[in-house]
């Protein structure tokens, strides 16, 4: 899996500057960046410097200043339609059932748009099958403001990942929920990941959560973001909350924490 | 428990037929002319008496409003739209809506009268122009304020701008849009009663005008009853209308339902 001889996502030497003129914002500097295809990759570093904002370039949101983002040996000059994302803001649409919400990318993106009418069964039971891995059965037809905060995380995964995209990207999806909450979706997270071998670029400021889930971990510098540091996580799958306060896990949790408060001192 | 429901169940018809009550004590209390205040019940009188003469002008005034409303509704929707879509046209736009709302529409009538005589098109073109605004505010805005995140994830599975409006937008601006149609259709009733005391021929405002010009004070405030009686009606099918479509975006609870 990681083999790295083709890196599938390749951000090289990319800036990002928003605005223009002098109340301007140098989000990214010069980032480099290289994901294997399957692989399991997490951003951390100080707030503010840029990680939601790499995000943004690696799905084609936002185009880099200079420099350039590579995705599956193609420069990325528009939004990616092999992607998708959740974000600490689970965003549902209030006015859709869970079922309903998960069935929106389906009315959107190509290919699924064109077939969505007569191919509607089939789409209904794969919806329901992914809420049914994720421990949603039985929510399909209840309402985003009936639903609790994990309840409404898991959905928004669902709605991430219902169209089989090769890259999901997650910006701090577990930021706002309790710790039990947030280990039982780490353990769905990775399954989902090991079942259907996408490949995941996670934002996130929990560094546990970083040596849980990722293969590499890459850590920001201050604004104007690049990465400092590269850490492999070599812990065996799948891993399990013991692992947790094993030595080595501990380890790995320490040493970057160490590297991201070297970065805050720079200042 | 039980009697606090029932207060609260009965608390507007109470407060309404208090009010009533005090001023007709009053009135009587105080012997307050006829011609300065009548009593309530002087002015019911009237309203009964004058029932024939009555009925068709509020029948009238409910017709020009229901245009006007009606034309607002699709003029206002149509801006609000194409304001909350792009943020050009907000920008571009916003200086001569917020302009041309401040303007009191009394003061336009005369222009109206200038270009389209004395009548009923005074009437329905201020019903009109008061009300097409507030809709037009509210459907930008619910349209303005997707969620950022909700933009994301739509641009990133290849959605067009329109895809947006339609799956998010619109729905979105809806319950925006059921709750401005309450204000717009008081502002639209009260926009053609102005009219029809200043330029008309026919219509409850225009009765009310000759009524007074004629010093018969009972029937001028029949009038107003009239008057507040279809603009009480006319905001509770609003409401009505409302609670039927939004049912998402007021959590399910219905305690704080008006009309
Ligand atoms: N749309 C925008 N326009 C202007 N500046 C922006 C925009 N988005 C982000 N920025 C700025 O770019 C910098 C990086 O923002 P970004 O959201 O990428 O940080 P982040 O690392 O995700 O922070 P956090 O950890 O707090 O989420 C910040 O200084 C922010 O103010
Ligand atoms: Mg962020």
């Amino acid at each position: 899996m990681k083999d790295g001889s083709t890196d599938f996502i390749r951000v090289e030497c990319a800036s990002l500057y928003y605005g223009g003129g002098d109340d301007g914002v140098l989000a990214l500097k010069d980032t480099n960046l290289t994901i294997a295809r399957g692989e399991f990759a997490a951003v951390v570093g100080p707030s503010g410097c840029g990680k939601s904002t790499l995000l943004k370039l690696v799905s084609g949101l936002n185009r880099a200043s200079t420099g350039k983002v590579v995705v599956d040996e193609a420069d990325v000059r528009k939004p990616l339609k092999i992607v998708g994302m959740a974000f600490q803001n689970p965003a549902l649409l209030p006015w859709r059932t869970t079922l309903e919400n998960l069935l929106l990318p389906l009315q959107v993106a190509e290919p699924h748009r064109q077939q969505f009418r007569r191919e509607r069964g089939r789409y209904v039971e794969q919806a329901r099958a992914l809420l049914a891995k994720v421990g949603l059965a039985g929510a399909e037809d209840r309402f985003p403001w009936q639903l609790s905060g994990g309840m409404l995380q898991r959905a928004s995964l669902c709605r991430a990942l219902i169209h089989d995209p090769q890259i999901l990207l997650l910006d701090e999806p577990f930021g706002a929920l309790d710790a039990f909450t947030r280990e039982e979706l780490w353990d769905i997270l990775q399954q989902l990941w090991q079942d259907q071998h996408f490949t995941v670029l996670l934002v996130t400021h929990d560094l546990a959560e970083a040596v849980y889930l990722a293969d590499t971990v890459h850590v920001f510098s201050n604004r104007p973001g690049r990465v400092v540091h590269r850490r492999a996580i070599d812990l065996p799958r799948p891993r399990n909350s013991d692992m947790r306060f094993s030595t080595v896990f501990v380890d790995h949790v320490h040493e970057l924490r160490a590297q991201i408060r070297r970065e805050r001192e720079v200042i | 428990m039980k009697w606090r429901r029932a207060l609260f169940t009965a608390s507007p018809w109470i407060t309404t037929i208090g009010f009533f009550l005090l001023w007709e004590i009053g009135c009587r209390a105080f012997n307050v002319a006829t011609f300065v205040l009548p009593t309530p019940s002087d002015a019911f009188k009237a309203l009964v008496d004058n029932w024939s003469g009555i009925w068709p002008n509020a029948r009238h005034t409910m017709f020009t409003t229901l245009i006007g409303f009606g034309i607002a509704v699709v003029f206002g929707v149509v801006l609000g739209v194409a304001v909350g879509a792009s943020a050009l046209l907000y920008r571009s736009l916003n200086p001569l809506l917020v302009g041309f709302n401040s303007i009191p529409k009394v003061a336009v009538v005369p222009i109206l009268v200038l270009w389209f005589g004395i009548g009923t098109a005074p009437a329905i073109i201020t019903a009109f122009l008061v009300a097409f605004f507030p809709i037009s505010v509210n459907v930008a805005a619910g349209i303005a304020t997707t969620e950022p995140e909700l933009e994301d994830v739509l641009r990133s599975l290849g959605a067009s701008k329109l895809d947006i409006l339609y799956r998010v937008g619109l729905p979105r601006s809806l319950p925006y849009f059921f709750a401005s149609l309450k204000v717009a259709i008081t502002l639209a009733f009260v926009g053609s009663v102005i009219s029809e005391t200043v330029a008309a021929n026919e219509g409850i405002g225009y009765l009310m005008l000759t009524a007074s010009s004629t010093f018969r004070v009972p029937l001028v405030f029949a009038s107003l009853f009239v008057i507040a009686a279809m603009g009480i009606l006319m905001y509770a099918v609003a409401a009505a209308f409302e609670r039927r479509h939004t049912k998402w975006a007021t959590r399910g609870l219905d305690q704080y339902g008006t009309g």
